[in-house]
């Protein structure tokens, strides 16, 4: 029996130890050959260089394609977060026919394959004559990005007990004030959570950008069409440690927020939901 | 609008309310008078936080009409109404110090920091709190958490404090004692006081005047004293304190005194002021007896008015006092008798054969 139970534990830590590998081994090569001073994405390494950093930067496509991205990925976590606040907000407070339904529908793009939402949405744009630009994108990512926005924002308003609204407007504060004063410092911890995640999203999402872009690129179909070049790969290996880099410290900020702010509320702490 | 009073700082004349087809109140008149602390007891579902409520401006009634101070409220919001409440929940803001609670809706008049901070002190003062100003709303306990909701609605210098079941959530101790504290409190700043509540030992404890209601509707308003010594019906005194109901049959005599006769205990002739206004004799079924209006009578030497055979049941020791339960001859359950445990009065065993004494005055008569 003790031997088992020793054996199925060496067995534990094994799976434990492969599944890391298996998870990270493929990010760690991603910096060691953005540093590596060869064309040739193998080993052994050749020596550290820089110059692959220096390369992105005197690329002008990259530039617009970084900008492109920050562009949609900045006005779609802007704009699903607040349509998640505000249907989250609705989901928590209010009851009306068909609820179940709606919500349902509006949580569906989450398990819906990515390809079918951009072949449907070009057909659809294709029909309604419109132009493809970085706002068709922007639309398919606001598409997808509602359902995580509302699922982190809902635990935060439902976190909100509906006295201290009444509390506040019996004190004599406008219904606005009251959002200003109490519901919305509550439920910022959520709004920011949100935020980060659909910025994340938004900025490594390639299909539909991919079928819904026009002639402005955002950063990862830009990446996808430098990979037919293998003498740029390296500097495409450049680019994806700093977008790693960038993404670990996002994450990192975005969760010592959470946990501060967290903190500040006491007891509603558990209620406002993190992503880590 | 019949019978102004000039002390009434709140009335309400037929308030109704409907929530879809479900009537959770039907037609409540009363008034409450300026500086006093009116309870509104009644079991959950009663309508009493709903009544709490639209005084406060949370709901609107579906017909009749709220007076605070001989203005009507219709379409008043809660924030322009000079009531302030005490949630249940206390709902302190998570994300303030104790100062910026209280302070809060000072924030919205125009004072100064140097005024809304003195204000927030002498508010604190007031529930035993200064220099509490600087904590932060987590870090108090429940008791604190009460004081800082009440002296958050105190800062506002309503007419009326609402406070919707404050205790429930402190544990007995606490409860009992802010239970006091409550009360002085109220007395010493002399401002209205409305309580919700369904625990009657509390309503007992704190109010000036308790409305008892049931399913919609007001069944008695009363002081303590006479909302306990005198129920109106059998609903009002089942619900305040123990009762031990007994059979019996009143029927009128001359001079306007009525007969009981309650085979358990025999008959007697209760005075015109003992008998509730509008008692329909005939329907008279069951009388009241509370536990401390029977006597166990222990030695030769004590007496009472009347006096019955019975033998004791069992017994509920409580250190102070001892509950029994007497079987009285003829009676179908056994009565509760309460006997506080003084010096040279010991225990009696279950089984014991006793004398019971009892009088006019033990028996409560109501419709």
């Amino acid at each position: 029996m003790k031997t088992g139970s020793a054996l199925s534990r060496n067995w534990l830590v094994f799976y434990a130890v492969a599944y890391m590998v298996f998870l990270y081994a493929p990010v760690v090569l991603l910096p060691l050959f953005a540093f590596n001073d060869a064309t040739i994405i193998a080993f052994p390494l050749s020596g550290a260089t820089t110059k692959w950093f220096t390369v992105l930067w005197e690329t002008e496509a990259l530039h617009s394609a970084v900008e492109n991205s920050l562009i949609v990925a900045l006005s779609t976590s802007a704009i699903s977060t607040l349509l998640g606040a505000t249907a989250a907000r609705a989901m928590a407070r209010y009851r009306f026919p068909g609820k179940r339904g709606i919500v349902g529908f509006i949580m569906l793009p989450l398990v819906l394959p990515e390809i079918i939402v951009a072949v449907s949405l070009l057909v659809l744009l294709m029909q309604l004559d419109m132009e493809l630009s970085l706002w068709t994108v922007v639309g398919g990512h606001v598409l997808i990005c509602v359902p995580f926005s509302i699922a982190i924002l809902s635990s935060a308003f439902q976190g909100l007990d509906s006295s201290l609204e009444e509390a506040s407007f019996d004190l004599g504060e406008t219904r606005w004030g009251t959002f200003r004063r109490i519901i919305f410092p509550l439920v910022l911890p959520g709004v920011i959570s949100s935020m980060l995640i659909t910025f994340t999203i938004s900025l490594d999402e390639f299909i539909i950008a991919f079928f819904l872009t026009g002639t402005d690129v955002t950063l990862p179909v830009y990446i996808w069409s430098q990979l037919r070049f293998p003498t740029k790969l390296p500097s495409v290996m450049a680019l994806g440690t700093i977008l790693l880099a960038l993404s670990v410290i996002l994450l990192i900020l975005g969760e010592w927020f959470r946990q501060r702010a967290a903190k500040r509320q006491g007891i509603e702490a558990s209620a406002t939901g993190g992503f880590m | 609008m019949t019978g102004k009073d000039p002390r009434a700082i709140i009335r309400m004349q037929d308030v109704t309310k409907f929530f879809g087809s479900f009537q959770a109140l039907k037609g409540i008149t009363t008034t409450i008078n300026e500086g006093e602390f009116f309870s509104l007891l009644g079991p959950s579902g009663c309508g009493k936080t709903t009544l709490l409520r639209m005084i406060a401006g949370f709901d609107e009634p579906t017909d009749g009409a709220i007076y605070i101070g001989d203005e009507p409220m219709a379409g008043i919001p809660a924030n322009q109404r000079p009531t302030n409440m005490v949630f249940q929940s206390y709902a302190i803001f998570p994300h303030l110090n104790v100062a910026d609670n209280v302070g809060y809706g000072l924030k919205r008049k125009r004072m100064s920091r140097a005024e809304i901070a003195a204000e927030v002190e002498k508010s604190l003062a007031m529930v035993d709190l200064a220099g509490y100003g600087k904590r932060a709303a987590h870090e108090l306990s429940g008791g604190q958490r009460q004081r800082v909701a009440l002296a958050r609605a105190l800062v506002m210098r309503p007419k009326v404090v609402l406070l919707d079941e404050p205790l429930s959530a402190l544990d007995k101790k606490l409860r009992e004692q802010m239970q006091v504290e409550l009360r002085q409190l109220q007395q010493s700043i002399g401002i209205t006081f409305i309580l919700v509540t369904h625990d009657q030992e509390e309503a007992l404890i704190m109010s000036d005047r308790i409305a008892v209601m049931f399913e919609g509707q007001i069944e008695q308003v009363a002081t303590p004293e006479q909302l306990y010594r005198h129920p109106v019906s059998r609903r009002v005194a089942s619900f305040i304190g123990v009762m031990t109901l007994l059979d019996a049959r009143a029927t009128a005599q001359p001079g306007n005194t009525v007969r009981v006769d309650i085979p358990a205990l025999g008959t007697v002739d209760l005075p015109a002021a003992r008998v509730p206004e509008g008692i329909d004799l005939a329907k008279v079924e069951k009388i009241g007896v509370h536990p401390e209006m029977l006597t166990i009578l222990q030695d030769e030497h004590e007496t009472a008015e009347r006096v019955v055979e019975a033998e004791v049941a069992s017994r509920s020791y409580y250190g102070d006092m001892t509950y029994y339960s007497v079987l009285l001859p003829g009676a179908n359950a056994p009565a509760t008798i309460s006997m506080r445990n003084t010096f040279g009065r010991s225990v009696i065993d279950p089984g014991a054969k006793v004398k019971v004494g009892w009088g006019q005055d033990s028996i409560i008569l109501f419709k």
